[in-house]
C-alpha cells in the first residue's frame, strides 16, 4: 500500500487539465484557421491572457481555500469592494498609488480574517459564512454606490494595460502570484499543514496542527489575493465598480476553474500548477469561441459541460486507481 | 461534498446533542415566532386571514424550493442549479405559450417534465459520474443560463397566458372569512404534506442514512445512488413549481430566479439543517424559508431599502447559524 502511495505522482489529475489544454489549443487552433482568423496572432493572444490574468489571481486564492477544504464565496464582492477602495483612494493622483494598495491589502485582509474567525471559531460552514460576509458586502456596495465611483490615476493603469512582449503585465503578475502560492504550498510547512488540514480536520488537529490557525490564514490569502484582482480590475476599467465581481461571476467561476484544474473539491488534493491550467483553459475556450463568432451565450454551455466532463473524468480515473489497488 | 460540518463529527451522541442544537427545530421556531410579533407590533392589520393568506402565497415559491433543496442537502449535496431552471421554466413557457391560453397546460405538463428530467441528469452525473453535486449542479446552472440565451437571442420573447398566471396569483375566492384561498396555498400545503410523509417514508430514512454516512447507508444495503438520484429529481420538480408560481406573480425576465438557488440553501440552514447532510427536517427547512420571507417582510415594514435588506441579511443567517453551531457544541 505505500509502495503504490509513493510511486503515484503527488499531485494526481493537475496533470490533466494540461493535456486537455494542448488538445484544446491544437483543435481550437485549426478550426479558428479553417475559418480564416488565427488563435495564435498577436491580438487574440493578448486578449485571452488579459482575460486570463483577473480571474486567475482569484482562482489561486480560491485554490488555497479548496484545498484546506474550505471554499470562499465572497470573493466576488471583496473584488467590487476592493476596486472601489483603490481607485477612491487614489482619486486620480499619482503620489496615492501606495496608500492605495495598502488600503486595499488591510481590507481585504481584514474581511478574510472575518471568513476565517467565523468558520473556525463560530463554527459556521464556510459556505454559509463567506455567502453571509459577501451578502453583507453587496448590501454595503449597493447602499453606498449606484454606479463607477474614484478615478485611477494613468500611472497605475500600466497594470491594466502594458505589457511585455507578448504578455500583459497583469498575465505576470498572474503567473507570480501563482509561483508564490505554488512556493508557499509546496515548499513551506504552512502548505503541508494545508495538505493535512484540507485532508482530514481531525487527523490533521490531532497530529498537532493548529487546524483553526490554517484555515485562518487560508481565508486571508484568499481574501488577498481578491483584493489584488480588485486592484488589477481598477486600473483595468479606470475607476472602482461596485458590480465587477458579481457580474463577472468571479466566486463561482474561480471554483470552477480551481476544479477544473483536477483540485478535489473536498480538499486536500491539488495544487496551484493544475488551476493555472484551469484558468488558461477557460480562456482558450473564450478566445476560440471569439474568433469563431459563435454566440456568446452558447460559450457558458460549453463552459459548463467542460467543467462537469473535466471532473467526471478525473472521479472515473481515480475510482480506476482505487479498483487496481484494491485488486493488488 | 465536505464542507465542514458545523457541529463537529458524526459521533456526539443523538442526546448530547440536545433539543436545540444542530437539526432541531426550535431554534428556527423562536427566530420566526419574534419576527412574526414584530411585524404584528408594526403591522396589526397583517394578522387578518386574508393578509395572512397573501403573505403565505407570496412565500410559497421560496418554501417550496426551500422543500426541494432539503432532500438534496439531507442526503449531503447541493443543488445550486435551481435558480437558472426557474428562470429557465419562465422563460420557456413565455415562449411556448406566446399569449395562446389553450396551450397553458401542456406547456404545464412539459414544465414539470423538463424540472424532473433536469434533476434527473443533475443526480445521474452525480452518482454515477462520481461528480460532487456542488460541479454538477454548477455545470448545470452555466448550461441552463447560456441555453436559454442562446435560445431566446438574448431577450425573452412570449407571453404568459392570464390562465398559466392564475395559479401564482388567482385562488378560490368567495370563502367565508378567509376571503381568497390563492391556489398557491393549496399547492404549498399539498407538497408539503408530501415532503413530510416522503421524510417518514423508507426513502426518507435511507436520505438520511445517505447524508449522515453514505458509506454505513451502503453497508447496510440502502440503495444510496438511487435515493441521491430522486433527491435531485424532487429539487428539480420543487423547482419547476416555483417556477409557475413565479411567473405567476411577476413578469417575465432573466432575473425571476436570479440568487434564489443561494436563498434556498439559505432557507434551509436557517431551519436548522446541516450542509453536509444528515441532520435536519424538512418541517424545519420550509419554516426556515418562511422565516427568510418573514425578515424581508419586516424589513421592507421599517422601511430598511432593499439594497440594506441583503446586509441585515447577512448578518442575521450568520447569526442564527452560529449560534445553532455553538449550542450544538455546548
Amino acid at each position: 500500500m505505500t509502495t503504490l502511495t509513493a510511486r503515484r505522482p503527488r499531485i494526481d489529475s493537475t496533470n490533466g487539465v494540461w493535456l486537455a489544454l494542448g488538445m484544446t489549443l491544437i483543435v481550437g487552433g485549426i478550426l479558428v484557421a479553417t475559418d480564416g482568423g488565427s488563435l495564435f496572432g498577436q491580438n487574440s493572444t493578448v486578449s485571452l491572457l488579459q482575460r486570463a490574468a483577473g480571474l486567475g489571481i482569484v482562482a489561486v486564492g480560491q485554490t488555497f481555500a479548496i484545498l484546506a477544504g474550505s471554499l470562499d464565496l465572497s470573493v466576488a464582492y471583496v473584488i467590487s469592494l476592493t476596486s472601489l477602495i483603490a481607485a477612491e483612494t487614489m482619486a486620480g493622483s499619482d503620489g496615492r498609488v501606495l496608500p492605495a494598495i495598502l488600503a486595499v491589502v488591510a481590507v481585504s485582509g481584514a474581511i478574510g480574517l472575518v471568513n476565517g474567525l467565523l468558520i473556525t471559531k463560530l463554527r459556521i460552514n464556510a459556505f454559509i459564512a463567506t455567502l453571509g460576509v459577501g451578502l453583507l458586502i453587496k448590501g454595503y456596495l449597493e447602499q453606498g454606490y449606484a454606479g463607477p465611483a474614484g478615478s485611477v490615476p494613468v500611472s497605475f493603469q500600466h497594470l491594466g494595460y502594458d505589457r511585455v512582449g507578448p504578455a500583459p503585465v497583469a498575465f505576470l503578475l498572474f503567473i507570480g502570484v501563482a509561483a508564490v502560492a505554488w512556493l508557499v504550498i509546496n515548499r513551506s510547512r504552512f502548505g503541508h499543514h494545508l495538505i493535512a488540514t484540507g485532508g482530514d480536520l481531525d487527523v490533521a488537529r490531532l497530529s498537532g496542527v493548529r487546524t483553526d490557525w490554517v484555515l485562518i490564514r487560508t481565508h486571508i490569502i484568499c481574501s488577498l489575493c481578491a483584493g489584488i484582482a480588485g486592484l488589477y480590475l481598477a486600473s483595468r476599467l479606470g475607476a472602482g465598480a461596485p458590480r465587477v465581481g458579481a457580474e463577472g461571476g468571479y466566486d463561482l467561476e474561480s471554483i470552477a476553474a480551481v476544479v477544473l484544474g483536477g483540485t478535489v473539491l473536498a480538499g486536500g488534493k491539488g495544487g496551484v500548477a493544475g488551476t493555472v491550467g484551469g484558468v488558461l483553459l477557460l480562456a482558450v475556450i473564450d478566445g476560440i469561441f471569439n474568433q469563431l463568432a459563435v454566440d456568446p451565450f452558447f460559450k457558458q454551455v460549453v463552459r459548463g459541460v467542460v467543467i462537469v466532463a473535466a471532473v467526471a473524468i478525473y472521479a472515473l480515473r481515480l475510482r480506476r486507481k482505487v479498483v487496481r489497488k484494491a485488486a493488488a | 461534498m465536505t464542507v465542514e460540518a458545523p457541529t463537529g463529527p458524526a459521533t456526539l451522541g443523538q442526546s448530547r446533542r440536545g433539543r436545540w442544537g444542530a437539526g432541531s427545530i426550535l431554534p428556527v421556531v423562536a427566530i420566526l415566532v419574534l419576527l412574526l410579533i414584530a411585524v404584528g407590533i408594526r403591522q396589526p392589520d397583517f394578522y387578518d386571514p386574508p393578509a395572512l393568506l397573501a403573505f403565505l402565497k407570496r412565500s410559497a415559491p421560496l418554501i417550496i424550493l426551500a422543500a426541494g433543496q432539503y432532500f438534496v442537502i439531507v442526503a449531503g449535496d447541493f443543488d445550486l442549479s435551481v435558480g437558472s431552471l426557474v428562470t429557465a421554466e419562465v422563460v420557456i413557457a413565455a415562449r411556448l405559450i406566446d399569449g395562446d391560453p389553450s396551450a397553458t397546460w401542456p406547456v404545464v405538463a412539459l414544465v414539470l417534465a423538463f424540472g424532473l428530467l433536469v434533476g434527473l441528469v443533475n443526480g445521474l452525473v452525480t452518482t454515477l459520474l462520481l461528480v460532487p453535486s456542488f460541479i454538477t449542479t454548477l455545470g448545470m446552472y452555466l448550461i441552463l443560463v447560456g441555453a436559454v440565451y442562446t435560445w431566446t437571442g438574448g431577450s425573452p420573447r412570449g407571453a404568459l397566458s392570464e390562465e398559466f398566471r392564475m395559479l401564482g396569483r388567482r385562488g378560490i375566492e368567495g370563502v367565508p372569512w378567509l376571503g381568497e384561498i390563492p391556489y398557491a396555498v393549496l399547492i404549498l400545503l399539498v407538497l408539503a404534506g408530501l415532503a413530510i410523509l416522503a421524510m417518514r417514508s423508507d426513502f426518507g430514512k435511507v436520505l438520511l442514512a445517505v447524508g449522515d454516512n453514505p458509506r454505513a447507508a451502503r453497508l447496510a444495503g440502502g440503495r444510496v445512488a438511487g435515493v441521491r438520484t430522486i433527491a435531485f429529481v424532487v429539487s428539480g420538480g420543487c423547482a419547476a413549481v416555483a417556477a409557475i408560481l413565479l411567473g405567476g406573480f411577476g413578469g417575465v425576465s432573466f432575473q425571476v430566479g436570479a440568487g434564489l438557488e443561494f436563498t434556498a440553501i439559505t432557507a434551509v440552514v436557517l431551519g436548522g439543517v446541516v450542509l453536509g447532510g444528515g441532520r435536519g427536517s424538512v418541517v424545519g427547512a420550509m419554516l426556515g424559508a418562511l422565516t427568510l420571507q418573514t425578515l424581508l417582510t419586516l424589513l421592507n415594514l421599517l422601511g430598511v431599502a432593499g439594497a440594506l435588506a441583503s446586509a441585515v441579511q447577512g448578518l442575521i443567517i450568520l447569526a442564527a447559524v452560529a449560534i445553532g453551531g455553538l449550542r450544538a457544541r455546548t
